[in-house]
């Protein structure tokens, strides 16, 4: 009897609960989903709909017309062009200098949290914030050219010719490297302390201990530091337009300038356009990354 | 003999290396910080010493210091000759834009912070108690969407602004902020990991969801709670491409972080104590909580399982 009891709460038990979460949690998500729906997703496919039609008053549909011509658009190829010579400059340094930092970091070191206290701060500062002693620093009258000018040479225009660049991926590694050194430190401490030992006794190198166990452990999150960094590159409008306005040199026109300024024209379909494309190509990398990452990380079972 | 000598050498090996570590450590710790300590030491410069060190820099149009002294070369110093308030006395008192400006910022960051963790722990709640197929399709459009940059956030954003007429209005970039993903993300994997057992005890203890939800998820969330308020806070106090967009033609609603670019030559003597006074907050709330802060960033990396 009370076997069947038993076994009877035992059929039925999983079912109902299951209906009854599935029905009496719905309403706590009501507000986010709805706000969601309503500032995101609804508006999304609103504008892929705008980027097939010629304007929002006619409707026409143009197929691909809007995409065509925006790959035609000087503007818009240069501010694709930069932001991807941009990430592909700033992506790397931004995965491996944390990742060496961390490493650094995992020794016994005197003063240990005080140095990485030091290195995560920028992450906190708002970038507006040191703005002006960059300027001072690299402005054509600044620091470095008086200091070149005093070794005897040439200045340099920082924010006026490729160099540029250079001083904007300084910026950006600036705000970035703490973050990702916080995601390479907990990925290190996440390491099994037994495999770390057993390779100590083993007496292998600190290199080959780091390319034979350490890289295999933390493949995933460098895999996600590398995704977290490339969406990050595609931001960094924001220190270009701090630093050097709404209109800077060529090779820091951005994307998010272009859509800034088309955003001044109300050009909606180029706009909408623009974010699908945009969007496409942020899905593809973050997708050919996952691949890359299964291929890899499939020796190690996390 | 031959052991000590080994042993030895792995000592020498190890104080090497410490010292390698401690160099690069310590010539990376000081670059990082230099510009934050720089722009606080500056603060506190007299406006004739400002005038004197950057005028060259800061004054192109020449006309706005003509009567003050410049000194041919800029001269970027650590510690002012001359300790003074004069700064922050003339941000505090005699200029008031920034002031109003600062409080933009809060006016806007606030609101988000506490708004999008509210919605998100119900939305957090729900994705973490039931996984269905419906559930599961909205997790992963978030994800989505958290990892899209402005550039296409912004164009969906600036229609529905548009058609409920709230352009140029602070609603324009508070209401998109509190249904950023960003925390739904983070505390559903918190609540993710509460054990189902605790669920039961309390539904045999005959609570409801409500009384589950608010007695035993919010409460073990504590901490990721904490964590996320501190990094959406640092986050929107940083934001400057959505007021560019949302308030294109109101500058007036424009928080600091977008404003403190805008200083033009005439004010650079008091610029640094305004950025100082920008960057306090954020620093403080850190250097309070680093911990946590570290917590929520390692948390944030649970994207992939």
């Amino acid at each position: 009897m009370i076997k069947k009891v038993k076994s009877e709460l035992k059929r039925r038990k999983p079912v109902s609960f299951e209906n009854r979460d599935k029905t009496s949690t719905m309403p706590f998500m009501i507000p986010s989903i709805a706000g969601f729906m309503l500032f995101f997703l609804i508006p999304f496919f609103i504008v892929l709909y705008y980027s097939f039609i010629d304007n929002p008053i006619n409707q026409e549909f143009v197929a691909f017309d809007n995409y065509i011509s925006l790959l035609r658009n000087h503007a818009f190829m240069l501010s694709l062009k930069n932001t991807l010579i941009f990430s592909v400059i700033a992506v790397p340094l931004a995965v491996i200098i944390p990742l060496i930092l961390a490493l650094f970091l995992e020794n016994n070191i005197p003063g240990k949290s005080i140095f990485r206290t030091a290195l995560i701060s920028p992450l906190v500062v708002p970038v507006a914030s040191v703005i002006l002693i960059w300027q001072v620093v690299f402005h054509y009258n600044g620091v470095i050219n008086v200091f070149l000018d005093s070794v005897g040479i040439e200045a340099v225009d920082w924010f006026k010719s490729d160099f540029s660049r250079l001083v904007v991926v300084m910026l950006f590694l600036w705000k970035n490297t703490g973050y990702n050194m916080v995601l390479f430190m907990a990925a290190l401490a996440n390491i099994p302390l037994d495999v770390k030992e057993a390779a100590l006794i083993d007496g292998v190198g600190p290199i080959r201990r780091f390319f034979r166990i350490k890289l295999n452990f933390m493949s995933s999150s460098i895999f996600f530091v590398t995704i977290l960094s490339l969406i990050n590159s595609f931001k960094v409008f924001r220190e270009v337009y701090l630093l050097t306005g709404d209109y800077p040199y060529e090779g820091l026109y951005m994307l998010q300038h272009y859509i800034n300024n088309t955003f001044r024209s109300l050009d909606y379909q180029k706009l909408s356009a623009a974010a699908v494309i945009i969007c496409i190509i942020i899905t593809a990398i973050i997708a050919l990354l996952f691949v890359i990452d299964n291929k890899l990380g499939s020796s190690v079972d996390e | 003999m031959n052991k000590d000598k080994t042993r030895g050498k792995a000592k020498i090996k190890k104080i090497i290396s410490i010292v390698i570590a401690l160099i690069i450590l310590g010539f990376t710790a000081a670059m990082f910080i230099m510009p934050i300590v720089l722009t606080v030491t500056n603060s506190f410069m007299t406006k004739s010493e400002i005038t004197a060190n950057y005028g060259k820099i800061f004054s192109e149009e020449g006309s706005s210091a003509v009567s003050s002294y410049i000194a041919d070369k800029v001269n970027l110093k650590i510690i002012p000759d001359k300790v003074s308030f004069g700064q922050y006395i003339t941000v505090l008192i005699k200029s008031p834009q920034y002031l109003l400006k600062f409080w933009n910022s809060v006016i806007y960051v606030i609101p988000i912070v506490i708004f999008q963790i509210i919605v998100a722990l119900g939305a957090s709640y729900s994705f973490a108690r039931y996984k269905g197929k419906f559930r599961n399709t909205m997790f992963f459009i978030y994800i989505a969407l958290m990892l899209m940059p402005y550039q296409v956030t912004l164009v969906p954003n600036y229609l529905v602004a548009d058609w409920m007429d709230i352009l140029n209005t602070r609603w324009s970039v508070i209401l998109p902020g509190i249904f950023s993903p960003f925390a739904v993300f983070i505390l559903t994997k918190t609540m993710q990991r509460i054990p189902s057992s605790i669920v039961e005890a309390a539904k045999i203890d005959g609570a409801n969801e409500w009384k589950i939800f608010r007695k035993v998820f919010v409460p073990m969330s504590k901490n990721a709670i904490y964590s996320v308020a501190i990094l959406l806070f640092m986050d929107y106090w940083n934001m400057v491409e959505q007021p560019l967009i949302m308030l294109q033609n109101n500058e007036d609603m424009h928080p600091l972080s977008v404003y403190l670019s805008k200083i033009n030559a005439g004010e650079i003597g008091l610029a640094f104590a305004v950025a100082a006074i920008y960057m306090v907050l954020p620093l403080l709330l850190f250097l309070y909580s680093e911990d946590r802060v570290l917590e929520g960033i390692a948390s944030s990396s649970a994207i992939k399982g």
